[in-house]
């Protein structure tokens, strides 16, 4: 319901959000000539390199000794609590960011300032109960 | 018409600094390494001071066999290079070198873009260590996770820092709101970013995912030619990027104490690639443990404090 007013606000300034999507059409050029780099990179490669497969050549390298068993080797990834922890760190950071770029404007200021304390408070006190419980040892 | 001409010159100019730079630091790290340790390095390859070693090794590594091991994830073992390097090239274009509108392309969101992109460059080695189907490869790929597990956030926090001191997240922004005195406040900041950066790339002393003596040469080891060479430039590349923008973000970037302009920006960049070199040349690799802790224990908390000594002072001075 609220869009259209947001709209006819912002349009006598030839529409800020077309601008905003302009600056990334560069960026997405950007990313076509890069494709295009790689892939002339690698045709031009295959025209010029030898290709001689041989079985022994093409044996997984472990340190010249015939591999044992398979290469994707069931394994216990052991920091999964690590992970979690990464995660909730991360998307908190992220909302740092849009706070960062208006908590000192008029009209913010003190109590701002202190929600950014109880902010980090938070994050420190979950960095200490990690550490406590042992998240943070490796030995 | 005037428009297309204009991007069409800075892309190009863009993709020309992402092919020289690394390069010219690539060559740097060669001759550095070289005169710190009482050698030469290289003084054959294009005659003077052997200045066209990487050009030789450019040649050679194109015409090397390219070897995917039959017990590989081919299509990923194949385009993990390019996921490996695009993303460095996509951040120089934000990356602004001088005043007014020397930049490849100003983004609002800058910052949040250029850390978005170097965090996807990450994956290209995951993806090589996974696809090789070598265990060494894997290890390599799993260490690669748990050191961006460990950086990414002392990286995101210092630089949410800067955005707080500029009240902007635009690189070119950040960069008009610059004054001296950001320097020595925001310098906690600094060094956590550039320390963050290096290990986010791998450089020693935080090398232990490509750890040549245990693990052979972790996600690499499968890659032989081109796509080894790829991998290689990558890691230069992203030496570049986090040069320049710790540059831009924590030492002024264009303005200089005499006067301003895209010199300076290069001469910072430049001079935090020597430091990169000197680095690797003066540490030994650190253990997988040590480098979880040092990220969690010192570089977090020392982001945290930075974080609420920006908020006080910016505070209190508006």
């Amino acid at each position: 319901m609220l869009e259209p007013t947001v709209r006819a606000a912002t349009s006598p300034e030839v529409g800020p959000a077309a601008d905003y999507f302009q600056g990334y059409t560069v960026v997405g050029l950007l990313a076509v000539v890069g494709v295009l780099f790689v892939a002339v990179a690698f045709t031009a490669g295959r025209l010029l390199r030898p290709e001689v497969p041989t079985p022994e050549k093409l044996m997984t390298y472990e340190c010249g000794v015939d591999p044992v068993g398979e290469g994707w080797a069931h394994t216990q990834v052991r920091y999964y609590v690590y992970a979690f922890l990464y995660v909730v760190f991360a998307v908190d950071s992220i909302f740092l960011f849009p706070w960062a770029t208006i908590f000192a404007d008029p009209g913010f200021g003190g109590v701002t300032l202190v929600e950014m304390f109880i902010f980090l408070g938070f994050l420190a006190i979950g960095l200490l109960y990690a550490w406590k419980k042992g998240v943070l040892e490796w030995t | 018409m005037t428009d297309a001409l204009d991007i069409t010159w800075r892309l190009l100019a863009v993709f020309v600094a992402f092919l020289l730079l690394p390069l010219i630091v690539g060559q740097a790290e060669h001759k550095v390494m070289a005169h710190m340790q009482g050698r030469l390095g290289p003084m054959s390859a294009g005659g003077f001071h052997g200045w066209a070693q990487l050009v030789a090794d450019g040649v050679k590594f194109a015409q090397k066999e390219d070897i995917v091991p039959a017990g590989a994830d081919r299509r990923v073992f194949r385009i993990a290079p390019a996921v490996a390097l695009l993303p460095y090239l996509l951040v120089l274009v934000a990356i602004p070198v001088g005043p007014g509108d020397a930049v490849g392309r100003p983004l609002d969101a800058g910052l949040f873009y250029v850390l978005a992109m170097m965090g996807v460059g990450v994956l290209g080695s995951l993806m090589g260590g996974w696809a090789s189907a070598n265990k060494y490869s894997l290890l390599g790929g799993v260490r690669t996770a748990a050191q961006l597990l460990a950086y990414e956030l002392p990286m995101l926090l210092s630089a949410a820092s800067v955005a707080m001191a500029a009240g902007t997240v635009s690189l070119v922004g950040i960069l008009d709101g610059f004054q001296w005195w950001w320097v020595p406040w925001q310098i906690a900041g600094a060094l956590v970013f550039f320390t963050a950066g290096l290990a986010e790339l791998h450089r020693p002393p935080f090398d232990m995912p490509v750890a040549d003596s245990e693990i052979i040469f972790g996600a690499y080891t499968e890659y032989t030619g081109l796509r080894f060479a790829l991998f290689l430039l990558a890691e230069y590349a992203g030496i570049v990027v986090l040069c320049a923008l710790t540059a831009v973000l924590f030492l002024g970037g264009w303005h200089g104490p005499v006067g301003s302009g895209w010199f300076w920006t290069l001469l910072k960049t430049a001079l935090l690639a020597f430091v990169v070199i000197w680095l690797r040349v003066s540490f030994p690799r650190l253990r997988e443990d040590q480098l979880q802790k040092f990220a969690w224990t010192v570089l977090v908390p020392l982001a945290l404090a930075q974080i609420a000594l920006t908020g006080v002072v910016k505070v209190v001075v508006s």
